[in-house]
């Protein structure tokens, strides 16, 4: 009803087209699976999503050996202020990231399925609304989730706030134990800088009815392009029925929080050699042949390090 | 496997168009096969004994009484869409309640409530797979169902109010078929190439499936003596728009505040005010419990399930 098959069939790049055919999704014979995602829009999303994810963001992905290649999981991870681009990259990370590309499902707010247009779009790209129902059924389906326990609280964060983690809900952690699913933590970076959040207009907020409307240092409500992180860490299965006191679940809850405040971290440090190593190129592509050795140089220890970084979280 | 052993069978609502094939297909197998409908069916074959009597009124009961049936399968029920509601009360609800009582009257031992997946009712908010533990919103939903889920409840009563009485209720998904009857079909009209007005910017998952898998269906439960509320199903839902090109039918999508002007304008089968989330929001059932307790796997897929359905359109 948004575009015929043909068209959405066009706008699917070879690359997405190619990965589509041995994704983790079972297609019925009329192209949907039996949540109602369908190939085709998928396609057209992740066609989408793929300049963003390598050009605009430049998002570098490591700790990819820590995500499940099948069966179920959840990728709990910290939230960027103002308008996300982390749920979007997170998804273009597990499709275009690993050798075996994995559909991730994330949560839209419960008003999305509401607006026309937005609400059949969400379904087909397998965006479900945020009930613990959609939780559970996406992971007995063997399939990833991805949930944000700082919900709008990570959204509302300042740019003075950044990656400050908030208080994280807990219904995630019952979840994980009542379905078994192991807890894929990651931390994704660079979000906070595409989107400097320096002000809230809460008035005309409160006058639309939605929680915040973000200004950014640059004014203009758009993610600038920037350089972006994403590190899952170490897989962390939970034992439980998911009925365990409050106290439990919190301190289960704490060692996620404890683990992406580390992923964070370690993404920054990342971050800030990425643009080191960026401005270097920058400055040897104008500055001639001696410092783009010493660039190259630099690139391959910088390479060296992250390897054995990655290989320590084993 | 031994062979089921051969049962006398009453079908209340026998002229309805799944009831015909099953009391066909039950004769076949060698059970005895009697209905009640007030409707005629004219060329009923010599091995399905009709009794062209009201349920509520005593000849109905003199059927029971002379008759002495093993098994019930309750299938009088009618929707708005072709009864007023004083008739729908009097039919569904007070038509069930008498029916339940001759059963337990006159030692039924099985009984069979033949209900619809509507009575989850379609919400923005719902989750997308209901199951049996969920409460029946289609009173709020759609309020000409209210009788339909009045039945349904009162239906599963009897599972506590005659406990020697073997109750189930199932709760089918559409089904399409030879008939060309059912709320789906008549949606849908008889014709190829009619028009079927949708919502503009709302495309739902529709579940559909063949009439003969409901007969199957509705015979596996009989056979398996089956116990409690079950979701029935067919193959997995495909969007409401997919299945429209599908049996040869063109949407026109239309604003939902000029929905009703418009189709009466263009003399379109309309849908009451309240019927309209059922065109915007999904009703989907998970039928796993069913499968469990049956076996029963639907045998008509997605595509051979429309293709035929087009093929009886005129």
């Amino acid at each position: 009803m948004f575009g015929t098959d043909e068209l959405l069939k066009l706008s699917t790049s070879q690359q997405v087209a190619k990965r589509l055919e041995s994704l983790d999704i079972p297609f019925g014979s009329l192209g949907f699976d039996p949540f109602g995602i369908s190939k085709r829009h998928l396609g057209l999303f992740y066609s989408l999503l793929e300049p963003l994810y390598r050009h605009y963001f430049k998002v570098e992905v490591s700790g990819l050996e820590h995500v499940p290649t099948q069966g179920r999981g959840m990728l709990i991870g910290n939230h960027s202020g103002g308008i996300p681009v982390d749920a979007g990259m997170i998804f273009a990370s597990m499709f275009f990231g690993p050798d075996a590309p994995r559909h991730v499902h994330g949560m839209v707010e419960k008003f999305a399925q509401n607006l026309p247009f937005l609400s059949p779009i969400f379904s087909r790209i397998g965006q479900f609304t945020g009930l613990p129902e959609h939780a559970i059924q996406i992971l007995e389906a063997e399939r990833l989730l991805l949930a944000f326990p700082e919900g709008v609280r990570g959204t509302g964060k300042l740019f003075s706030e950044r990656y400050q983690l908030e208080r994280f809900g807990t219904g995630f952690m019952r979840i994980a134990l009542q379905t078994q699913s192991p807890i894929i933590p990651f931390a994704f970076v660079g979000g906070e800088e595409a989107m400097p959040v320096v002000y809230h207009a809460q008035m005309l907020a409160d006058l639309i009815g939605v929680p915040y409307i973000p200004i950014p240092k640059h004014i203009i409500p758009v993610p600038k392009p920037e350089f972006c992180q994403v590190i899952y860490g170490p897989a962390l299965q939970f034992e439980g029925s998911g009925n365990e006191k409050d106290s439990v679940i919190q301190g289960y809850v704490d060692q996620v929080k404890t683990e992406i405040a580390r992923l964070i971290v370690l993404g920054r440090e990342r971050r800030e050699e990425r643009i080191k190593l960026h401005k270097q190129e920058q400055q040897s592509l104008t500055g001639g042949g001696k410092l783009s050795n010493l660039s190259s140089k630099f690139t391959s220890n910088y390479l060296r390090s992250h390897q054995s970084e990655s290989a320590d979280h084993e | 496997m031994s062979k089921p052993p051969k049962m006398k069978i009453l079908i209340t609502g026998i002229s309805g168009g799944i009831a015909r094939q099953l009391a066909q297909k039950l004769a076949s197998m060698g059970h005895e096969v009697l209905g009640i409908d007030r409707r005629p069916w004219h060329d009923a074959p010599s091995n399905v004994k009709v009794f062209n009597v009201d349920i509520r009124k005593r000849p109905a009961e003199d059927v029971f009484r002379h008759h002495k049936p093993d098994a019930l399968i309750h299938m009088a029920t009618v929707t708005h869409l072709t009864a007023s509601q004083e008739e729908r009360y009097r039919i569904n609800l007070g038509g069930t309640q008498t029916i339940f009582e001759h059963c337990h009257t006159y030692g039924v031992k099985q009984a069979l409530f033949i209900g619809r997946h509507t009575v989850y009712g379609a919400a923005a908010d719902a989750p997308l797979y209901r199951n049996e533990a969920e409460p029946p919103l289609a009173t709020a939903t759609y309020p000409a169902l209210a009788d339909l889920v009045a039945a349904d409840l009162f239906a599963g009563s009897a599972l506590w109010r005659y406990p020697q009485l073997n109750t189930a209720v199932l709760r089918l998904a559409y089904t399409l078929g030879p008939s060309l009857r059912g709320t789906l079909a008549s949606f849908l009209g008889e014709e190829k190439g009619q028009t079927v007005p949708t919502i503009l910017g709302f495309d739902p998952l529709f579940q559909v499936m063949h009439e003969s898998d409901a007969v199957d269906a509705i015979i596996a439960a009989l056979e398996t003596k089956l116990r409690g509320v079950f979701n029935v199903a067919g193959p997995p839902p495909i969007p409401l728009s997919v299945l429209c090109k599908k049996v040869n039918r063109v949407t026109l999508p239309l604003p939902e505040p000029l929905y009703n002007l418009i189709t009466r304008r263009l003399s379109l089968s309309s849908l009451p005010l309240s019927a309209r989330k059922h065109i915007k929001y999904p009703v989907v059932i998970q039928d796993k419990a069913f499968r469990e307790q049956t076996n029963y796997q639907p045998r008509i897929g997605q595509e051979e399930l429309l293709k035929s359905f087009k093929s009886y359109s005129r």
